[in-house]
């Protein structure tokens, strides 16, 4: 299939495509800016969404047969370690087709959200909002360049900030959530341009696979490279949302536009924790990451807090939106317990519930955008009775809900199972305590909504049958049945997770 | 020790800023001046990577004397690395004659790299010893990406403003907390009705 979709695209995106994946969208949203009605917004931001799936997927596919399994592309023709070189391995080519897939369901299901929540003068301007912020995701999953990468970094989270604040038509409480994300976001980000100084100051060059190179050669104990990777550590934990540097996000998801939440819940911390990955691992190996800096206890415990903290928190939310927040923070526990392990099946099954919460949070945060939609609401009070109301909406909420707990035959249960046999193959029996009490939890927070929905009689007052427009039910299903597929066929993304943990403990290719 | 302090006023600036920067973004509940904190803070990044551009001895990386002629390339490899390791010779002696630090080796490491890196980028022929620009090129980079943040940081200030008809975090807080509260009694009473 992926080869039948990569023979439409040009021969251009076959020699390009790593530079293309980023310009387009960048291209596109500067004429979006310019439309004179969302509408034409729109079907810009899915052009410029479709038109980087097709590249990643032509990447995909020259990552898988290339020798070296690394694409590398030269920017402006300067070469490699001087220039800014874009860089596709394994290990981010998971990534750039998550966030372009994700991407391009988020930009169909928009339209009708966008309608109800952002004033008609502005949905083209929110467009080339969006396509900026898409575009700087890419841009941070694809470049090899550490400065570049914060550039990108930066490119996408100021466009998030003001994405957020667009919130503030319906509830102001988005205007301070947003400055507060920018706050924290601006301190992340220059934390990590800290800590790149320092790495810099020892290795001379910014290209990441020449520090790595550079760096095997410098003794263990160099204070300056210890200094740099705490710094890119914090810098990129905050941008993540590691629990304790999560404050952000809860109040950022509860009030930004639906649409927003339901992208950045499946993108903008998943490329955070991109980028960790590739720093702990491939920049700095692994040896000094676990071993030098016990990169590993300091993690794998604050994962742990996460994982039950935020999932208590999230039990107590009378806010859906809210719970749901809380309970990625508590997700994002659970991935950085599978990198905090150091192996690469810790790592292969991190990436794997990444990939899943992607689009099982996707997908909770669509029907919950429905609902807003239709029945103006966000309260576990609003959804009552939604059951039969909504029934398409509401059993596809239902069956992300359950992912989310990891009950058999979804794919929460999958990458769940895979992270325990990683904890086990550790000898980490705690961890799979605590793993077993955070699902339990999660039974608890998203039963108290599942109930709400299906046994409860309706308080809503607008009681008429109405389910979500059909823009928003098919990008729904598609990831619903992705969940469910994921769950019972899981092989072909573990093999992708599995190439790319590789790829990320062997960085292949350096020169 | 004075000798030890002198030496690295750049860094103590940078410690010294980063630090009243963070305390007061953190400790201010004024929402501009946290944004004047957070610029402060920036602030001193940017002038951590122009320390580190400066290489011993350089001067301003525009070609001036020797090297003003042309683009270089055509008079002679040799002189060029001799130059290379000169530079480089000369940082390592620095570094050597002052106490030993991780700074200082990361001076001369720097040192020998600018050098090294100024000369086979440019094929060669540079007579002078030239700071090293990328650093500057890199903050100004992000110099724009701070403008930027703070122009968006400060149009939310002006939001927050309209919409609560105040500045302070606190006080929006508080106000935050009274919507919240007020939820929460329609969340009670509905249950009731519903029970």
């Amino acid at each position: 299939m992926l080869e039948a979709i990569a023979g439409l695209a040009p021969d251009v995106i076959a020699r390009h495509g790593a530079a293309l994946l980023v310009v387009i969208p960048l291209v596109l949203s500067g004429i979006a800016a310019f439309m004179p009605n969302g509408r034409l917004g729109w079907m810009l931001s899915i052009a410029g969404c479709a038109g980087s799936l097709l590249c990643a997927v032509v990447l995909l596919l020259q990552v898988q047969t290339l020798p070296g399994g690394v694409v590398s592309y030269e920017l402006g023709g300067w070469d490699v370690p001087l220039g800014i070189e874009f860089r596709i391995d394994a290990l981010n080519v998971l990534f750039l087709l998550l966030i372009a897939a994700v991407g391009l369901l988020a930009a169909i299901f928009s339209l009708p959200t966008v309608v109800a929540e952002v004033r008609q003068e502005k949905r083209a301007l929110f467009y080339a909002a969006y396509l900026i912020c898409f575009a700087g995701l890419l841009g941070v999953g694809a470049t090899g360049d550490a400065f570049n990468l914060f550039v990108f970094l930066e490119i996408s989270s100021i466009s998030t900030y003001v994405l957020v604040a667009l919130g503030g038509n319906r509830d102001r409480r988005a205007f301070p959530a947003a400055l507060n994300y920018l706050m924290m976001g601006t301190i992340g980000a220059t934390f990590f341009v800290i800590g790149v100084g320092f790495l810099y100051a020892v290795t001379g060059t910014l290209n990441m696979a020449d520090i790595a190179l550079r760096l095997r050669d410098i003794d263990g104990s160099n204070r300056a490279v210890h200094a740099g990777f705490a710094f890119i550590v914090v810098g990129l934990g905050l941008k993540s949302a590691m629990w304790p540097l999560h404050q952000w996000l809860p109040n950022a998801y509860a009030y930004a536009p639906s649409f927003v939440t339901m992208f950045l819940s499946a993108t903008a911390t998943k490329v955070a924790i991109y980028a960790l990955i590739r720093f702990t691992f491939s920049v700095f190996t692994p040896d000094m990451s676990f071993e030098a800096m016990n990169f590993g206890f300091l993690f794998a415990p604050l994962a742990m807090i996460a994982m039950i903290a935020c999932s208590f928190q999230a039990v107590f939310q009378t806010d859906v939106r809210r719970m749901l927040a809380y309970s990625s923070v508590a997700q994002v526990g659970y991935m950085l317990l599978g990198v905090s392990i150091g192996t690469a099946a810790g790592l292969s099954a991190g990436m794997f519930h990444l990939v899943n919460h992607a689009l099982m949070k996707g997908a909770l945060f669509m029907a919950v955008a429905g609902v807003v939609l239709t029945y103006q609401g966000t309260r576990i009070n609003d959804f009552a009775g939604l059951g039969r109301a909504a029934p398409l909406t509401m059993t596809a909420f239902a069956v992300a809900g359950i992912s989310l707990i990891g009950i058999p035959l979804t794919a929460g249960f999958q990458s769940k199972l895979a992270l325990l046999e990683a904890m086990l193959d550790r000898g980490w029996g705690f961890a799979v305590a605590v793993i077993v009490i955070s699902s339990i939890l999660a039974v608890f927070y998203v039963g108290r909504v599942l109930q709400a929905v299906f046994f409860l009689p309706p308080s809503n007052p607008r009681k008429a049958r109405q389910e979500a427009p059909a823009l928003i039910l098919i990008p729904l299903w598609i990831l619903t049945i992705a969940t469910l597929w994921i769950g019972i066929q899981a092989n072909w993304v573990i093999d992708l997770t599995d190439a790319a943990a590789t790829a990320a403990l062997n960085p292949g290719g350096i020169r | 020790m004075l000798e030890f302090i002198l030496e690295r006023a750049n860094y103590w600036a940078i410690i010294g800023l980063m630090m009243v920067g963070l305390y007061i973004t953190f400790q201010s509940t004024n929402m501009i001046k946290r944004l004047v904190g957070l610029s402060i803070f920036q602030t001193s990044v940017f002038l951590f990577y122009i320390t580190l551009g400066k290489v011993a001895g350089g001067s301003a990386p525009i070609l001036y004397g020797a090297d003003a002629k042309g683009h270089g390339g055509h008079d002679g490899h040799g002189e060029t690395e001799a130059h290379g390791t000169e530079a480089a010779g000369a940082a390592v002696d620095h570094a050597t004659d002052g106490p030993s630090s991780d700074e200082v080796t990361q001076a001369a490491e720097e040192g020998a790299h600018g050098a090294a890196e100024a000369a086979s980028a440019y094929g060669g022929g540079l007579q002078e010893v030239y700071s090293n620009p990328l650093p500057h090129v890199l903050i100004l980079t992000a110099i724009v990406v701070g403008v930027a943040t703070l122009s968006v940081g400060l149009a939310l200030v002006v939001r927050i403003r309209e919409a609560y008809g105040t500045i302070e975090a606190d006080e929006v807080r508080a106000m935050d907390i009274v919507t919240a509260d007020a939820q929460d009694a329609d969340d009670i009473e509905l249950a009731a009705e519903a029970s």
